[in-house]
């Protein structure tokens, strides 16, 4: 018998959204079955990218928790990576951005080491001064200030934000008998995603009113509204399974997950329309990217993080 | 044993570098051809160019497929030699006419075409990658394509030449540059294309078969 690295919430919580994915396909072929003449493609690709998606990280999640910081860190390369081939970089930078990629593995290894202090001022502090040091070695200066902030910016999203749901994992356990650190990540990560997913459902069914039509034409205030309440809803119930949160706690989390995932979504979205691309690639069939999958979480994780600390985490 | 090791190189490293390290986005990858002989004329920017066109291949079809490659560059010393002949399994094209051939087939020494290598693979049902600019050149910028491809066509018009745009190769390792940064990269495959009766035709469909796959995307100058 393998020994999980997890409590039994977290196991009980993972078939729960196993059962869902389940329901997802059996409703995808259902509707297949009942309009023969419809294509569903997009939404089967969409259904299926999910499921590899999903196991992908359950497996990360429960084997074991330096697993789980390697699967976290390789998200960070792979949305790094994205950034920066769609970004417009500079020929002289080639050997800055190495230095970015090196950012990943360390900024990791704080989180292994729950080193908190390193953690939270590595990327806004170290990264911060040193990239612009090493273009100036360079010393290319044409665009220089473009250059140095996109980077940044870049650094900020994909390894700093998103790097706080593996430091959920270095939280001592013992302050959330429930479900753990794991309990943490899972409940952030469904909200946030289930949330995305909410919106879209709801935004399909009442759409009517455009949220931000310079950005992302497709959302709307009814979509927007039907994913908090929806969310809302689901962190009420599930919070009490999966982490120390109070009742009235949960239902703030339940406000601000949705307002927050809504927000990342449409940042993406804003430097997507900027670049001039419809997604920012093809790693997921259905989805479009990684960072069009993480959008949301980018903004998430840090705000749940520190609501977190703050009230339950502090010594 | 260099059969062996050919296997090992293409089917580990170069598929953990090629999908891991950098990440292919690849379009319309059904026009790839299921089997030889066939050419494809891809745009050239980094060495990479060839292990990303090998990789996109399965590896059973690993012994058909050969890459022609510049002989004054890649049979300048012994080791380079061993490798680029045993484990890229590349064919030497002699850039310059005055090059003498015989080093490698170890023939009679009357001059031989610089494409022969070329033209025998084709014969033998051989997939041969050929880069129709030549030489590298500046990074993720398209130089003009030189006339020796449809030399290759003319004498083999059955061949069909499938032309492929790849960009972000030469950002992730450029000429004279040797620290790989991981990128990801476009493979688009184009449309097969047939020996169309004349060398300038021929030219002129490979030049704009390029220009659309070019199109398809959108880029961002690297300066």
């Amino acid at each position: 018998m393998i020994n999980l690295a997890v409590k039994p919430n977290v196991i009980w919580a993972v078939g729960g959204i196993f059962s869902l994915l389940l329901l997802a396909s059996i409703i995808v072929s259902l509707l297949q079955w009942r309009n023969p003449h419809k294509d569903y493609r997009e939404l089967r690709l969409r259904v299926n990218s999910w499921w590899g998606m999903i196991i992908v990280f359950t497996l990360a999640m429960v084997l074991n928790r330096r697993l789980s910081l390697v699967f976290f860190g390789m998200v960070s390369f792979l949305a790094l990576k994205e950034y920066l081939s769609l970004i417009p970089t500079r020929r002289a930078d080639r050997r800055v951005l190495v230095w970015a990629y090196l950012s990943i593995p360390l900024q990791y290894y704080w989180i292994h080491q729950e080193w908190y202090g390193m953690f939270i001022i590595f990327i806004p502090v170290y990264a911060f001064l040193f990239m612009p040091m090493r273009m100036v070695m360079i010393g290319e200066t044409k665009e220089f200030l473009r250059a140095a902030s996109t980077l940044h910016w870049g650094l900020m999203v994909t390894v700093f934000s998103l790097s706080h749901l593996s430091f959920l994992l270095a939280l001592p356990e013992e302050r959330n008998p429930m479900g753990g650190g794991a309990g943490l990540v899972l409940f952030l990560v469904f909200l946030t995603e289930f949330n995305d997913v909410a919106q879209y459902v709801w935004g399909k069914l009442l759409g009517r009113h455009k949220i931000v039509p310079k950005v992302s034409p497709n959302k709307t205030w009814e979509g927007f509204l039907g994913g908090v309440a929806t969310t809302l809803l689901c962190a009420w119930l599930i919070a009490p399974f999966l982490t120390p949160l109070s009742m009235p706690h949960s239902l703030i989390i339940g406000i601000i997950i949705p307002i927050a995932g809504f927000v990342g979504d449409v940042v993406i979205s804003a430097v997507k329309r900027d670049i001039g691309v419809k997604d920012s690639g093809s790693l997921l069939p259905g989805h479009g990217g990684i960072l069009d999958r993480i959008d949301s979480l980018t903004y998430t994780a840090p705000l749940f993080f520190h609501f977190m600390r703050y009230f339950y985490f502090q010594s | 044993m260099n059969r062996l090791l050919r296997f090992l190189f293409f089917g580990v490293v170069v598929r953990i570098v090629v999908l891991c390290l950098l990440g292919l986005n690849v379009r319309h990858r059904e026009r790839l051809p299921a089997q030889g002989p066939a050419i494809l004329a891809a745009n050239h920017n980094s060495h990479l160019d060839t292990m990303v066109l090998i990789s996109l291949f399965p590896l059973r079809l690993l012994p058909r497929i050969r890459p022609a490659a510049a002989m004054d560059y890649f049979l300048r010393n012994k080791w380079l030699a061993w490798f680029a002949l045993n484990i890229i399994g590349i064919i030497p094209v002699a850039r310059k006419p005055e090059t003498s051939v015989d080093v490698i087939s170890c023939r009679a020494s009357k001059p031989i075409h610089p494409l022969q290598g070329c033209k025998d693979a084709l014969k033998c049902g051989d997939i041969l990658i050929f880069f129709p600019e030549g030489t590298r050149g500046e990074p993720e910028q398209r130089a003009k394509f030189k006339s020796g491809i449809a030399h290759l066509v003319e004498h083999h018009p059955e061949v069909p030449v499938i032309p492929i745009f790849m960009h972000g190769l030469g950002k992730a390792l450029p000429r004279g540059e040797s620290l790989l940064v991981p990128f990801f990269c476009d493979v688009f495959v184009g449309e097969a294309l047939h020996w169309s009766g004349s060398r300038v035709d021929f030219m002129l469909n490979l030049e704009q078969g390029m220009e659309k796959l070019e199109g398809e995307g959108e880029f961002n100058k690297w300066e």
